[in-house]
């Protein structure tokens, strides 16, 4: 008899002590992960180029996630992902004094490239084909925009252009509906 | 034969009679032709001839490149005038790389791939190359490389191959008559299209507002007993790949599937005679019939026409205006594009050049939507345009995908139906035009984030050799066997700074 009462005393405390102890461990070692955090950082264009002012996307996230930073930072996400911030965080972003030039790309003007390889090692997409002496040139479809190329080029031969209309990517705009009558004023009945 | 319903649809005024007893006529040769690199769904053809070259009708000029493309051929002699940026019958009127030819009158065929004599004892691959090397396209609007689509055959299990000769829109009457003059090529064409697809049936659908059609086709292929002609009922758009396999079939190609993947396969009858052009005799696809039509034309016609001719000289060909067209059309009325210019190339996709008056077109003004549930009964897709019309008015186009607005494939009936004239179609053409923009900056914002993930890699392995590279230098400085770490650092340090 006593003998069961021991075995079922003992268990009981040998599952009290680690249930306690892995309880404490869950609280004092918890990685702190913010699931807000973690999807803003999907959301970023993941290209560290460090235009924000942080030091890569996820820093950006964090911040974000913790709202010390301004969702209009990121100059490769453009309007697009303003807008998905937005909408995430439930911000408004006042879109008002930005004018929506679209996605661009860099281009070098090849001229004036004095094939320097600045531009090379700033460009965090491996954009840029060149090499010492040497003009460079951007590989346009690795491009995301960041614009920290022009930045550095000690010639000015890096502008930022816009990605031309072609018959590829041509789409029709939205239809203007030519029924634009002012609706007419309703007076409220005294 | 037994054949199924599909759903929605409308009864448009076909028109069809305006060109349908006109027998094709041959155009003659232009004063230059315009043919561009990309007629077609894919890459553009890779130019092969220069300024100034002399070529012969059917030397390739331009050749295919990728998994999805199709060549270009001249369609007569003459010398290569200049390779320039030429408008695209495109309704944004953007220019596009093209070959300009001149011709030189003699009209002198090049030497021929060899005809393939016993087509039905030649492999597949053996068709497959001819048609890829004879630069052949879907001939019924979208132009796709037909190659390709015979390639289906090696990928999936196909039973029958489906000829389209419905020919549902209005106006448009160039299969009508390809399969009335020209029955016997088709049938051929459609069998060694068999052949290669390895398809043991094939069946010819042709609306039933084509009697004559109907009738002769069936005589030929009264020899052949795999081949079925089928007269499916009139109602637009019973030409859609994706209806017609329903009308025969009875079954419904699920969504961002292909009908290849019921077992059907799908092509023009014009192609079917392109196929046999090319394996019978060699020769690649360099002109077809369009159909000329409208009011605004004088002479409407069936005019076979070199590929490369300019709109306006077509047009100049069949006696030109005889009113102020409101609208040229590139196509049929319902899904065609509208045409910025007239100095713009007929190209293998061209079925149909319409010169529309205002009488033809719904000017109407748009009013509001008054529910009346029309646009939804007549989409032969399921959809629901009034709702989708509703949220792409407002910019919420994540709701209009979910709603199914990239399964619409234009055909135009809810915009035809709507009693208060609201582009529907319209805003499904630019919805879908966003949404694919979209789904191409993710796919790149994709790629260019690997990109950046490979090179802080490769910094960081660099980075780390360096230090490797510097701590394998510091025992060979360091070999007195002092062992004293702080002296051995400041060595390393001292070489580094030197």
């Amino acid at each position: 008899m006593s003998g069961m009462l021991i075995a079922i005393v003992s268990l009981t405390l040998i599952g009290l002590a680690l249930g306690s102890i892995l309880g404490v461990a869950a609280r004092k070692f918890a990685v702190k992960e913010d699931p807000l955090e973690e999807e803003l950082k999907a959301m970023m264009p993941g290209s560290q180029c460090g235009q924000c002012g942080y030091v890569g996307c996820a820093q950006y996230a964090g911040a974000l996630a913790k709202g010390e930073a301004a969702i209009t930072l990121c100059a490769p996400g453009g309007k697009v992902l303003i807008e998905a911030l937005s909408e995430k965080l439930g911000i408004e972003a006042d879109l008002s004094g930005m004018e929506d030039k679209g996605p661009e790309h860099a281009y070098i003007i090849e001229d004036i490239c004095i094939g320097c390889t600045r531009c090379i090692r700033e460009c965090s997409t491996d954009a840029i084909m060149g090499a010492n002496k040497l003009m460079h040139t951007i590989i346009v479809d690795a491009c995301h925009g960041c614009s920290k190329c022009v930045k550095v080029c000690p010639t000015d031969a890096i502008v930022m252009v816009q990605y031309p209309v072609t018959l590829a990517n041509w789409h029709w705009s939205k239809p203007e509906i030519e029924n634009t009558e002012p609706k007419p004023e309703i007076v409220p009945a005294h | 034969m037994k054949l199924f319903p599909i759903r929605g649809g409308i009864h448009p005024e076909y028109r069809k009679d305006l060109t349908s007893e006109q027998a094709i006529v041959v155009m003659p040769m232009p004063a230059a032709l315009y043919i561009p690199l990309q007629q077609h769904i894919g890459a553009p053809a890779e130019i092969l001839v220069a300024e100034g070259d002399l070529v012969k009708k059917g030397q390739m000029i331009a050749r295919n490149q990728g998994a999805v493309s199709a060549s270009q051929h001249a369609p007569t002699s003459g010398r290569i005038k200049s390779v320039a940026e030429v408008a695209a019958p495109h309704p944004s009127g953007l220019p596009q790389k093209t070959i300009i030819l001149e011709p030189d009158g003699k009209d002198e065929w090049a030497d021929l791939p060899a005809p393939i004599a016993d087509p039905f004892a030649a492999s597949p691959h053996e068709i497959h190359e001819r048609v890829a090397q004879s630069g052949i396209v879907g001939m019924g609007g979208a132009a796709f490389p037909s190659a390709v689509k015979l390639n289906l055959g090696t990928q999936k299990k196909l039973e029958t191959l489906l000829l389209n000769g419905a020919e549902c829109e209005p106006y448009l009457t160039c299969d009508d008559r390809v399969m009335r003059e020209y029955a016997d090529e088709v049938i051929d064409g459609a069998r060694i299209m068999a052949h290669a697809l390895g398809t043991p049936r094939v069946v010819i659908g042709i609306e039933e507002n084509k009697p004559q059609a109907i009738e002769i086709m069936t005589r030929a292929a009264a020899a052949f007993p795999n081949v079925e002609i089928a007269a499916v009922p009139v109602q637009y758009p019973m030409g859609s790949e994706r209806h017609l396999v329903q009308a025969i079939t009875g079954r419904e190609t699920p969504a961002r599937k292909l009908t290849a993947d019921l077992g059907v396969v799908v092509h023009n009858v014009a192609t079917a005679r392109a196929v046999h052009h090319a394996v019978r005799f060699g020769r690649p696809l360099v002109a077809r019939v369009v159909t000329v039509s409208g009011s605004a034309i004088r002479k409407p016609s069936n005019v076979m026409t070199p590929i490369g001719t300019l709109v306006a000289d077509l047009v100049e060909f069949c006696g030109g205006f005889s009113a102020r067209p409101e609208s040229v059309v590139n196509g049929g009325p319902m899904m065609g594009q509208p045409l910025p210019s007239l100095d713009v190339p007929v190209v293998k996709g061209t079925s149909g050049i319409l010169a529309l008056t205002a009488e033809e077109i719904n000017g109407s003004p748009t009013s509001a939507c008054i529910r009346c549930g029309s646009c939804v009964t007549v989409c032969p897709c399921g959809l629901s345009p009034v709702d989708m019309a509703a949220f792409i008015r407002k910019d919420n186009l994540d709701v209009a995908a979910k709603l199914g607005v990239m399964d619409c494939f234009s055909c135009g009936s809810c915009s035809y139906v709507c009693p208060s004239h609201i582009p529907l179609v319209h805003y499904f053409n630019y919805a879908k035009g966003v949404l694919r923009e979209l789904e191409n900056d993710r796919r790149k914002n994709e790629r260019i984030k690997t990109l950046a993930e490979v090179r802080t890699i490769r910094i960081e392995k660099a980075t780390e050799a360096k230090r490797a590279a510097l701590a394998a230098r510091k025992p060979a400085s360091d070999a007195a066997p002092s062992g004293n770490a702080g002296e051995a650092k400041a060595t390393t340090e001292e070489k580094a700074n030197a």
